[in-house]
């Protein structure tokens, strides 16, 4: 299991993502992304795209302008 | 043997309701989205402050999950630069090379499909829907110049059109496809309550910029200013944002309307150099292109004329180049009467 950064900060949805799922195409199931982003529309975004495709967001927080998950690859 | 069908999902109702019929005949379904870059969808949602009252949900996803579906968002913006430039079918009322966009996408998705080993595409095409893209004739046209030839099927018209490969073979029986045609909502609308969908997104206007007058006349600005037809992504995103406003043939200024533009154009401060107001509360402008030292001056001018200084007889403004340095200046914002209307893109 590993733990990865991605970096989305500018990035406008649906760009951010775009990068995630790319992303998370190169890890194994159980790993772990935690992914920075500035555009508030990935909090709905990127749990919805993980909902649809089997991962799972195990934490989302905003820290002042930026917006940060922690994405749990799947097993599909 | 369960066939698999790519459904091409744009976020509207129509292909949200193709894909959910298929579903009804037991096709297995993944859906594909494409990003050129010029989608509505999302972006100035991110970037108007305004704007973020309202739902920020991106609407291909939301379809999916409504239908239960995976959806592989696919970023396009490089190989469709030459759609935007050189449309083998031209644009349609503005820049929008619809048809041409049309096949670009069958084709991508055709080659995903033959990658991923599907049986078939399905789109929310009605015949007559849509003025360039979506007629009688062109139908065969998106089949024939994407290669897709009869795998692709579209359930919400298929009565009206020939019979495709998947009919044929009885992947999918054609007495429960459907023959809408023209520019009536009403029997999509009637299908989505049959099949419980309420909250489905209504566009205004369509879902890509090319079809918005405002944005396709930045465009060609833009392509005039360079002298060529070019853009990168940062060139795109600006044109939905801010008051544009060219004084010189080799430059124009970005304005930011409010505090959440403002904030997105912060964003590029390195790349382009700036000008702020200083001694009053007032916006952030990019300088894009080429200008000489003394015209600074003017475009200082010309952005004090937004502050909430337009009325004083002095405003100051920092002037931050593309190295972060900075020097301030102090001018007489313009008039209202020297603000010709020509310049404003």
């Amino acid at each position: 299991m590993s733990l990865q950064q991605l970096d989305c900060r500018r990035l406008l949805c649906p760009m951010p993502v775009i990068r995630v799922q790319d992303r998370v195409q190169q890890l194994q199931s159980g790993d772990e992304l935690e992914v920075i982003c500035t555009d508030p529309g990935v909090m709905q975004d990127i749990p919805a795209w993980c909902r649809i495709n089997g991962h799972q967001v195990l934490e989302q927080r905003q820290q002042g302008d930026e917006y940060c998950l922690l994405v749990q690859v799947g097993s599909d | 043997m369960q066939r698999k069908a790519v459904a091409l999902i744009s976020g509207g109702l129509d292909s949200l309701l193709a894909a959910r019929v298929m579903l009804e005949q037991g096709i297995h379904v993944e859906g594909i989205n494409f990003f050129t870059g010029f989608c509505v969808e999302g972006h100035t949602h991110a970037i108007r402050k305004k704007d973020q009252k309202k739902p920020k949900r991106n609407n291909a996803l939301w379809s999916a999950e409504q239908l239960g579906i995976k959806l592989h968002i696919i970023d396009i913006i490089e190989e469709y630069k030459d759609i935007v430039f050189n449309p083998k079918y031209g644009y349609g009322a503005n820049m929008n090379p619809c048809l041409d966009c049309k096949i670009f996408m069958v084709k991508k998705a055709r080659e995903w499909m033959e990658a991923h080993d599907f049986d078939f595409i399905i789109t929310g095409e009605v015949v007559g829907q849509r003025p360039k893209s979506q007629r009688k004739e062109t139908m065969p046209v998106v089949q024939r110049d994407s290669g897709i030839e009869d795998l692709l099927l579209r359930p919400l018209c298929a009565l009206n059109l020939p019979e495709t490969k998947p009919e044929r073979e009885g992947w999918v029986n054609r007495d429960k496809l459907y023959g809408f045609s023209g520019r009536t909502r009403k029997p999509q609308m009637a299908l989505a309550k049959e099949f419980g969908f309420e909250d489905y997104a209504q566009p205004a206007g369509g879902c890509c910029f090319l079809t918005d007058e405002k944005y396709s006349n930045k465009l060609q600005d833009l392509w005039k200013a360079r002298g060529s037809k070019q853009y990168e992504m940062d060139d795109i995103m600006l044109l939905k944002v801010g008051r544009h406003i060219r004084p010189e043939p080799g430059y124009k200024l970005i304005i930011s309307r409010e505090e959440g533009e403002g904030k997105f154009l912060q964003g590029y401060r390195k790349q382009y150099p700036s000008l702020r107001t200083t001694s009053h509360p007032g916006p952030l402008a990019l300088i894009d292109g080429e200008f000489m030292d003394e015209q600074i001056e003017q475009a200082a001018r010309i952005v004090a004329r937004y502050s909430q200084g337009k009325m004083a007889d002095e405003v100051e403004l920092e002037f931050m180049d593309r190295d972060g340095d900075t020097r301030l200046l102090k001018v007489k914002p313009l008039a209202p009467n020297e603000l010709p209307g020509e310049w404003m893109v």
